[in-house]
């Protein structure tokens, strides 16, 4: 199942990033923030792991997803940039590359050798609890916010996404104001 | 946060000199009373203890209610010392208060789920039909128009389809459509002769007043972040737009009387900033919800009134109550297709009305909200419900193909059910007190619950069971849970504690919604309810509201 344009736009509305069907969405992360080319290649490869087999177009997903989703969020851009150093350390101990840089089955073994699968996602927590948070979870709110996650767990549209007008007996359809 | 000191200057929390009307509580009681009478022409003060919530965060709001690394109590601020309360409860009743209330503009209706619906003619009359709890002192007809209105401040979508409401005009708005798992409820309720109608919501099911229509985040409790839903805010913003003035963060602390204790003369607030303020007015409206009104009258106690104020009956804080619940939940073999929205469309008012006084009202909702979230499962690891996790605090281990294979298993589309409704009679030993062992962040008193649900409750719920298991195998859905009516919960409804009545010795406010001990003092809250059926209080709330301030706006301007 793949992963769209509209699907980005879903997740990031549901983070609360204002953004409108025409938005251009960038995955070039800027060259100031603590989100650089790097971060986003281990998010990409964390979803690797954590996302079923059967979604495609991950990388662009979440390339578009995470750089849009930190712009103008420092604390929360640090806190990504912070688990996914604490994620390379651990794999720089033991098998001397960076997450990113590890084959498929090895990273999925890091993840787990750390014990992120077990970790209670607490952004102020120990180093796997915000790396479940930052990294594992947050990749996961993204994709179960999606119209394309919503099909994948088997339901029509997961809570948090707008589904868009219901039609009602003689009532109109049309999108209101926000107020 | 607007308000928030610590962005840019403090907003001024200073009294107004001239206030005719001040307004303590900015939830939708609140905020219709401040309304009508800033619209009336009168200068409005409304003090609140919590903060304005800034629109631009609602999103974020809704992250934090979907996601279970947080506290559900997290979206709307709940909780921390000045929130905290007490509770002795029996064994098999629980409470959750900071789930139940928020502090802040627009109040509880932030979270709430938007049902709005009347009560019955029966509901007004229970004593002298049944010999059961205390009748109001006004009937369904007197409150009649004031629904209408309710109706159409609120903003109702529903249909004039319910047969045992006698209705004078349609809501505001059409109902909204039945979901498809309604059909599957309504074929069975048909060939057991039981009436199905539409459910009403105060929400948009078309655009109106500003406002979006629903367009199906599905969140609407906690949090609506289209708007579609009604929240008291609304209300406090159009009484802003008519002149009156909102102090948030502003707790009253307690209420001052004259010498001799027949009228009010001012209400004590703090600030955020450590200050002590004195708002004084020509008339006084507590709408602090079902247990902030009854504890600030017991705070604001004197030498005149030494069992708190306007308690000369001794009934402020007693007979607390809240409808209560049961449910039968089922698998059937076809998909349910519950549709992307978080509310109920379909209900039946069968069982509303009765002969003999027990078993009482039941009122039968048909669910149409999948219990299950994908973002909840796929985020706990597998783990079905945030319930699981408080069971279970180690957080499931999957993810990849593994968590998908539970995701969809925990959301098979396959589960549903059906919650009823059940009528709770007040005991007078239900209530809110103070405890005197702990403070809030102001040094006062916490509140104290004590509840218990009564046999009415139980019998009523027994006999809604039988009825909602006959519903279920005509679908042919095979019953997977039931649940006990002796298990109850106070529900998301306070109710009782400063009722309402004709007797000065055995209520606390009048059918004008005046105390009875002081003249310029009026409470605007479900804590006037003597009784309250088996429904859901707001847009009973909303009309008393409204009845309220006609009466304010009479002696004003006498
Ligand atoms: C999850 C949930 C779902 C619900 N669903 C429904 C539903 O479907 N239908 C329905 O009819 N009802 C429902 N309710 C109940 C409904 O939300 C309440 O009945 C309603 O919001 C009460 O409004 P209120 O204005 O009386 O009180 P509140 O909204 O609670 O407002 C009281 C205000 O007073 C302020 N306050 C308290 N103490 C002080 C003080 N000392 N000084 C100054 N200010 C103070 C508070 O900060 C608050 O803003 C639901 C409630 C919950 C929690
Ligand atoms: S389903 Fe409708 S009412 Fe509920 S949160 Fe969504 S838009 Fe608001």
């Amino acid at each position: 199942m793949e992963l769209t344009r509209r699907d980005v736009l879903a997740a990031l509305a549901a983070t609360g990033v204002a953004v409108g069907t025409g938005a251009v969405l960038r995955s070039e992360p800027g060259d100031d923030g603590p989100i650089g080319d790097h971060e986003v290649a281990t998010l990409v490869a964390v979803a690797g792991v954590v996302y079923p087999s059967a979604v495609e177009g991950v990388e662009s997903f979440v390339s578009e997803y995470s750089v849009t989703r930190v712009r103008d969020r420092p604390t929360y851009a640090a806190g990504v940039a912070d688990a996914v150093e604490a994620l390379d350390e651990y794999t720089r101990d033991w098998y001397d590359e960076d997450f990113a840089d590890l084959d498929a089955e090895t990273r999925d073994r890091a993840l787990s050798g750390m014990d992120v699968d077990h970790a209670d996602p607490d952004p102020e927590g120990s180093e796997r609890e915000r790396i479940r948070y930052y990294l594992v979870n947050e990749l996961l709110y993204a994709l179960f916010t999606t119209p394309t996650g919503g099909e994948l767990a088997g339901i029509e549209n997961p809570q948090g996404t707008r589904a868009g007008p219901r039609p009602t007996s003689g009532g109109r359809t049309d999108g209101g104001e926000r107020r | 946060m607007i308000g928030r000191d610590s962005e840019g200057e403090a907003p001024d929390r200073t009294p107004s000199d001239h206030a005719d009307v001040c307004v303590v509580g900015a939830g939708v009681a609140g905020g219709l009373v401040a309304h009508s009478l800033a619209t009336a022409g009168h200068d409005v003060v409304i003090l609140d203890a919590g903060p304005r919530f800034e629109r631009s965060k609602v999103m974020a709001r809704l992250e934090k209610a979907l996601r279970p690394e947080h506290d559900r109590t997290d979206v709307w601020e709940m909780g921390g010392e000045r929130d905290q309360y007490t509770k002795s409860l029996p064994d098999g009743i629980t409470a959750n208060l900071n789930l139940q209330r928020v502090k802040g503009i627009g109040g509880t209706t932030l979270h709430w789920s938007g049902g709005a619906l009347r009560l019955h003619e029966k509901d007004f009359n229970m004593q002298s039909r049944y010999g059961l709890a205390a009748d109001w002192p006004i009937d369904y007809a007197d409150l009649r128009p004031y629904y209408a209105s309710a109706e159409r401040e609120l903003g109702v979508a529903g249909g004039d389809d319910n047969p045992f409401i006698s209705r004078e005009q349609d809501a505001p708005m059409p109902a909204h459509p039945n979901s498809p798992s309604d059909r599957l409820f309504q074929e069975a309720c048909e060939e057991l002769g039981i009436r199905t109608h539409s459910f009403p919501l105060a929400i948009n099911s078309e655009v109106r007043d500003g406002r979006s229509q629903c367009v199906g985040f599905s969140t609407c409790t906690p949090v609506c972040p289209s708007g579609a839903k009604y929240s008291g805010d609304v209300h406090v913003r159009q009484a802003e737009s008519a002149g009156a003035r909102v102090i948030d963060r502003a707790p009253a602390q307690s209420i001052e009387h004259d010498d001799d204790g027949t009228s009010v003369v001012a209400v004590e607030y703090a600030t955020p900033s450590g200050e002590v303020h004195r708002q004084t007015a020509q008339q006084f409206v507590i709408a602090c919800g079902g247990i902030e009104t009854p504890r600030l009258l017991l705070l604001s106690e004197s030498d005149e009134y030494p069992n708190g104020l306007a308690n000369r009956s001794g009934t402020v804080g007693k007979y607390l109550f809240s409808d209560s619940s049961v449910s039968v939940t089922a698998r059937i073999d076809e998909t349910a297709n519950k549709t992307p929205i978080g509310y109920t469309t379909m209900c039946s008012d069968e069982f509303y009305d009765h002969d003999d006084p027990t078993p009482g009202t039941i009122q039968l909702r048909f669910d149409n909200v999948d219990p299950q979230s994908p973002v909840e499962t796929a985020l706990t690891g597998g783990h079905s419900s945030r319930e699981q996790i408080y069971k279970e605090p180690i957080y499931g281990g999957s993810w990849g193909d593994a968590l998908l294979d539970e995701t969809q298993h925990a959301t098979d589309n396959r589960t549903i059910r059906i919650t009823a409704g059940l009528e709770t009679i007040p005991h007078a030993d239900s209530t809110v007190t103070l405890d005197r062992s702990k403070t809030d962040n102001h040094g006062n008193p916490v509140p104290h619950i004590e509840f218990d649900i009564g046999p009415h409750v139980v019998e009523t719920g027994e006999r809604a069971i039988e009825i909602m298991k006959e519903i279920m195998d005509t679908i042919g859905a095979e019953i997977t849970s039931i649940s006990d009516p002796e298990s109850q919960r106070l529900a998301n409804h306070h109710n009782g504690t400063t009722r309402m009545g004709s007797d000065p010795s055995e209520s606390v406010v009048n059918a004008s919604l005046q105390t009875h001990d002081l003249s310029n003092l009026w409470i605007s809250s479900s804590s006037v309810f003597p009784t309250s059926g088996a429904t859901a209080p707001t847009l009973t709330i909303a009309a008393l509201s409204l009845k309220a301030a006609d009466h304010i706006d009479n002696k004003l301007s006498s």
